[in-house]
């Protein structure tokens, strides 16, 4: 086993490596444009913050609103660090990611009694509330106009390399977190943390403690999605509240259900469609909402438990067939079929479904 | 003997109605009781309270601990009595069922495992070693119950009497030394049945357990168990073997009716 986890982590950092190494290329040698490179930098934020909202509420089966919330106290407090303090960038970041997590701590103690809906809602005023609070804290924040002249990440001068230097960033940020909820998840910690979605009452009786794994999921996921504000505010080098509204809330739950609640590789996908998307959906002006909206009511009916529902995709996996000489044109096609079939097939999955008191 | 579990006069109110009152019970180890009496009598909630998910609104409960004496679990939360040694299974099935059957075994270790988070995070060789070991005892486990062919498939994919057996592996990968059977024949066919009574014996030897069981299948309950309590409207209308309850005339009045003459 020992060994065996070496190896995981070897070929998924060499994966991991690779890719990077791709796309710095391609934005290098201009077929990935700036205004596209700077796409890519934008996904990887977002794919940090729906990843926290993914532990929340995919894994934990806590539904969150107010995930925006979180990014914000993660963006001032960085901000604020950075231009009062000077404090250095990345310390700055990690160091608002831990406030956020303080703040999550605080919130989470009377809320998480809640269940569903009622989590949900006081999730929802709490990022309210912290929307106001950053309006009215005006000496600290700013207030509605916001903070100006954040420190962006190191700039040579240049667009391009520019745009690498960002996405290298972003990137280690989002494949470091990435692999400790991962590696969290296949732990006993994390198990028992699926185990709190699947059925409270059954946990409970496993003798896992329900509320102290709610807390603790509660409070990473706030850690995340603070450490993805930091990254945003030094990117745009500008925020003010209303960057982190409820309809930001809802974009990343957006992204969660898109790529699968409880799928790590789902949201990393989703998240890159979800930027894209987005964007590309301008051409049509005003008509972009609406068509947008009807991608995700189509969606949904096909898919209702997301791109790849709660299935991963290991890259691990991946280069252990490549290398075992596992992979001839026709084991792809016949891969990519049995995808196809499990996409099509989906089955709805209500996963915020209210657990009932035994003997119901 | 030495007393497992002892409840002394626990009640329960849910608005105005008493769903229990006054239930004493006393478990000496290794014993096999059968909790019975008709719909509604309050045996579920009896086990809801054993087991920390109802609180008691008056009266103890103790069990044993390691060192000899008894512990007062009466206000105990659910995870904290599992911990203190009782198991339960479910009578409406209650497995983790978009897990596959292996991980709903190790979830059961979960008490055991002395790891943190941040040794599975960094996966520390605590977490090598312990991970290991959990996986071994579950397959070992899971290979009693003839389910080791099964073990990847999802919960929800096993058939029904499988899904029984897999709650009573995961309950007793829990450690216990009281194990809480609620029906669990329900919805089996007699040879089924005939079959979990021999597992049921068989695990009460394997793994020294107490069991208490309830079950309306009175082929099993007169079958295996040494003692009976007939609960009726949350009260105990009588106690004894199973031939002394055959026979009582308060548990045939409470079964088949009869006119108040």
């Amino acid at each position: 086993m020992r060994k065996n986890i070496l190896t995981n982590f070897v070929y998924n950092l060499s994966i991991a490596v690779l890719i990077f190494v791709i796309l710095a290329l391609l934005i290098f040698s201009g077929i990935i444009d700036e205004y596209n490179g700077n796409l890519l930098v934008l996904s990887g934020i977002y794919l940090i913050v729906a990843l926290s909202l993914n532990l929340i509420t995919g894994f934990t089966g806590q539904l969150s609103l107010g995930q925006a919330g979180f990014m914000s106290i993660g963006a001032y407090s960085s901000a604020i660090l950075m231009l009062n303090f000077k404090f250095p960038l990345i310390l700055a970041v990690i160091f608002g990611g831990l406030i956020t997590g303080f703040v999550g701590l605080i919130i989470g103690f009377p809320t998480l009694r809640l269940k569903g809906d009622y989590l949900a809602i006081t999730t929802l005023g709490f990022g309210e509330i912290i929307r106001v609070a950053m309006i009215n804290l005006s000496k600290l924040t700013g207030g509605a106009a916001g903070l100006k002249n954040i420190p962006k990440f190191p700039s040579s001068g240049d667009y391009i390399l520019d745009v690498i230097i960002n996405l290298t960033y972003i990137y280690v940020f989002a494949i470091i977190i990435l692999a400790i909820v991962s590696n969290l998840l296949k732990s006993s910690p994390g198990r028992a943390i699926i185990s709190v979605r699947e059925d409270e009452i059954a946990s409970s009786s496993m003798g896992v403690d329900i509320f102290y794994y709610k807390m603790f999921s509660f409070v990473l996921s706030a850690i995340i999605a603070g450490i993805g504000g930091g990254l945003y505010a030094s990117y745009m080098g500008y925020i003010n509240p209303d960057l982190f509204g409820f309809l930001n809330s809802v974009n990343y739950l957006v992204i969660v259900v898109l790529g699968g609640l409880g799928s790590l590789t789902g949201t990393v996908f989703s998240s890159v469609i979800f930027v894209y998307l987005q964007e590309w959906l301008r051409i049509f002006g005003d008509f972009r909402l609406v068509i947008f909206g009807l991608i995700l009511i189509i969606s949904m009916l096909f898919w209702p438990s997301g791109l790849m529902g709660t299935s991963e995709y290991s890259p691990s996996g991946f280069v252990k067939k490549l290398i075992k000489g596992q992979f001839t044109i026709e084991s792809i096609l016949s891969k990519a079929k049995q995808l196809l079939k499990k996409i099509i097939s989906n089955k709805s999955r209500n996963i915020f479904k209210h657990n009932g008191g035994e003997g119901r | 003997m030495s007393v497992v579990l002892e409840a002394n006069n626990i009640s329960i109110m849910f608005g105005g109605l008493k769903a229990v009152s006054n239930f004493s019970i006393k478990l000496e180890a290794g014993e096999l009781v059968g909790l019975i009496g008709p719909n509604g009598a309050g045996k579920t909630t009896v086990f809801n309270m054993l087991t920390g998910i109802y609180n008691p609104s008056c009266g103890k409960i103790f069990i044993s601990s390691s060192n000899g004496g008894m512990i007062d679990i009466t206000s105990y939360k659910p995870h904290k009595i599992t911990q203190s040694g009782i198991a339960r299974t479910f009578q409406n099935i209650r497995l983790f069922k978009d897990l596959t059957v292996l991980d709903n075994v190790r979830i059961a270790f979960h008490s055991s495992v002395r790891y943190s988070a941040f040794d599975g995070i960094i996966r520390s060789s605590k977490y090598v070693e312990e991970e290991e070991k959990i996986l071994v005892q579950s397959r070992n486990i899971l290979s009693i119950f003839n389910l080791s062919n099964k073990q990847n498939e999802l919960a929800k994919n096993l058939p029904y009497g499988e899904q029984r057996k897999l709650e009573i592996v995961r309950a007793l990968a829990t450690n216990p030394k009281l194990l809480l059977l609620d029906e669990p024949a329900a919805g089996m066919n007699p040879q089924e049945t005939h079959e979990l009574m021999n597992l049921i014996a068989y695990i009460r030897k394997e793994f020294n357990l107490t069991i208490l069981l309830i079950e309306h299948d009175m082929s099993l309950v007169m079958g295996i168990c040494e003692r009976i309590i007939v609960l009726d409207y949350g009260q105990i209308i009588a106690e004894g073997t199973p031939s002394q309850i055959s026979s009582n005339p308060k548990v045939i009045k409470a079964y088949l009716g009869g006119g108040d003459e």
